[in-house]
């Protein structure tokens, strides 16, 4: 992993300075909490801001007060939200799409990172350089010829695909799968050979190899390979806003944004607190899998 | 006596030939292995990547070849090309604003001793953990024409209300804002890590020839942390520029299409305007920047590994 996880700075056992440089340490430190305090208020903003007008009434928030302050705290925003049918079915499609393409993308790439990390054929290092051009492809330039692409499944086999919740578990491992392999190929290729060469010998199996020795070994990659999938899983607008329309089958980023804002009526408590539950899960697992979290964005770019 | 030689010459092309099926067994296995990999990156990523292509030359009725048509008449159109200038402005701006703020914070959390690091790194990662959709939502609340909380604020300490999102050049900046508050987390923990890789002597061979703040961070930090920086501003670039989410839920390209990117500006023609031949046109002009980036980065990704 990078030196983040393992950081060792010799200031901080750094013996008693004294004089000017120690002043002017202190000084540095000051400036440096100042500073810090000053963009974690620009960084949290918007979701505090959200948690404070989730607990307002409508009346309070068209009301001419301090926008910054709860002056009659509810929960009502949030039982309502939590009792219409609507909103459970986005939540309940959201999760199901997230957990089935976590478990997909990990398959798929924890064996083809072994593979391309351990087990060479003919075209595996060109194939290590695809899967990381093909994670810098955005989902941006492949949505309009997948539409057309699905149009003419549709007319050729008579099964539609637009329009229904589950075309999504095919849709978002192309934005999973390369990364995670990418990340995987480089957690994999830093295990010894050695331990692989001696299990070879005892007679395990490639399988057996990757089983025992490989996912034990590489666990730390894998968690943090599992949070990115879910994260990008769970987050992704643009595929659901093109590829799904009726209620019951959107996914929750699209569902809070196209039906609690219904033409020029806000309700802004109500689109607020949905917002935040919709946050919820990736922040939740933040919460508790940070190094995890951090491990997996450093290691992306800086594994090679 | 004869019989013994022969007898080793048989086993040892026995063994050769053993040796070899493995290898190609071993091959198979591995090719296996790697075959749904392949098979969703061919299927979902390459094929349509070119179908893309071919679709750019089809009528708007996907029946007839136009050939460059639809390109001649995007490069007819004003929007357009105000398209194009928007996403450079965008991406650009975006980048280095991200680059900046995210060098500075993350030189603020290594001054700052190591057991409240990771409490800061924490907090100052959430924008990052955020669906942006979600977080655009708070924002563009945030940016409310008539209950907007900053002109709450700048109304409080006598200064005038600013129309966010109801101005083409307020827009455009607003979208900014947006990109960069989302974006600048991630270059902090980037440039983070490469600082921690920084050797502690350096600063201190530094201090002793007298070296103060500003001269450590330009002449010591910033040449060790040249990989990094390059790679991860070169990665942001990719994903600012195919940018989507933010620019749909805050402006949707409003006012007058003043804020549109190729993203929002494809799906409004192909998906709202029932023209994927023109929309698919338009996304495949971010495939050049995209192929440049792609090219430096993995030059810098292979002089990287050979260092290591």
């Amino acid at each position: 992993m990078t030196s983040a996880s393992a950081p060792i700075d010799s200031r901080a056992a750094a013996p008693v300075r004294y004089g000017s440089i120690a002043r002017g340490n202190r000084r540095a430190l000051r400036w440096s909490y100042f500073f810090l305090v000053l963009f974690v208020i620009f960084f949290l903003m918007p979701p505090i801001y959200m948690l404070i007008t989730s607990l307002k009434t409508s009346a309070e928030i068209g009301a001419v007060t301090n926008p910054w302050w709860v002056y009659n705290p509810t929960l009502e925003n949030y039982t309502t939200l939590l009792s219409q049918k609507t909103f459970l079915t986005f939540f309940r499609n959201s999760a199901i799409v997230s957990v089935l393409v976590v478990s997909v993308t990990m398959v798929v790439s924890i064996l083809a990172a072994f593979s391309l990390a351990r087990m060479q054929f003919w075209g595996s290092a060109a194939l290590a350089t695809g899967v990381f051009l093909t994670y810098l492809i955005p989902d941006t330039l492949l949505f309009i010829p997948l539409f057309k692409i699905f149009a003419w499944v549709h007319d050729q086999t008579g099964i539609e695909l637009i329009n229904h919740w589950w075309v999504l578990i095919f849709l978002y491992p192309t934005l999973t799968v390369p990364f995670c392999t990418w990340i995987m190929i480089g957690y994999f290729s830093s295990i010894p050979k050695e331990l692989d060469e001696a299990a070879l010998i005892d007679g395990a199996s490639y399988l057996q190899i990757l089983l025992r020795v490989f996912i034990p070994v590489a666990l730390p990659g894998i968690i943090a390979a599992t949070i990115f999938a879910f994260t990008v899983s769970w987050a992704n607008f643009l595929y659901p806003l093109a590829f799904t329309t009726s209620e019951d089958q959107l996914v929750l980023p699209v569902g809070i944004v196209t039906t609690l804002i219904k033409g020029d009526v806000y309700n802004w408590g109500q689109i607020m607190t949905g917002a935040l539950l919709g946050a919820a899960p990736p922040l939740i697992i933040y919460a508790f899998l940070m190094d995890y979290y951090i491990a997996g964005l450093t290691a992306g770019a800086t594994k090679g | 006596m004869a019989d013994a030689v022969a007898d080793v010459r048989v086993s040892a092309v026995g063994r050769r030939a053993g040796a070899r099926s493995m290898v190609r067994k071993k091959s198979f296995i591995a090719f296996l292995f790697a075959l749904p990999l392949i098979l969703i990156i061919l299927c979902l990523v390459v094929y349509p990547a070119f179908y893309a292509m071919h679709l750019a030359t089809l009528s708007k009725s996907m029946t007839k070849f136009v050939g460059f048509g639809n390109f001649e008449f995007l490069f007819k159109r004003n929007t357009f090309w105000m398209v194009v200038e928007q996403s450079v402005l965008f991406a650009v701006t975006a980048v280095i604003f991200k680059a900046v703020i995210g060098f500075i914070v993350a030189h603020f959390v290594h001054n700052i001793p190591l057991k409240g690091q990771r409490k800061w790194r924490g907090m100052l990662l959430i924008p990052w953990v955020i669906p942006p959709a979600m977080s655009t939502l708070a924002w563009l609340w945030l940016f409310d024409p008539s209950y907007s909380a900053f002109n709450w604020i700048l109304a409080h300490i006598g200064v005038g209300q600013v129309p966010w999102t109801g101005n083409p050049y307020w827009a455009r900046f607003c979208v900014i804002l947006v990109n960069v508050w989302v974006g600048s987390p991630f270059f902090m923990i980037m440039y983070l890590a490469a600082l921690k890789s920084v050797p502690e002597q350096l600063h201190e061979a530094a201090a002793i020839d007298g070296a103060n703040w500003f001269q450590k961070i330009w002449y010591v930090n910033l040449p060790m942390m040249r990989n990094i920086i390059q790679i991860t501003a070169l990665f942001s670039l990719i994903v600012t520029f195919a940018n989507f989410d933010i620019v749909k839920i805050l402006t949707n390209g409003g006012p007058v299409d003043q804020t549109h990117v190729f993203a929002t500006w494809a799906f409004t023609l192909g998906i709202w305007g029932n023209d994927l031949p023109l929309g698919a046109s338009v996304s495949l002009f971010m495939f050049p920047i995209l192929g440049a980036a792609a090219i430096l980065i993995l030059r810098n990704v292979r002089k990287r590994g050979n260092e290591a």
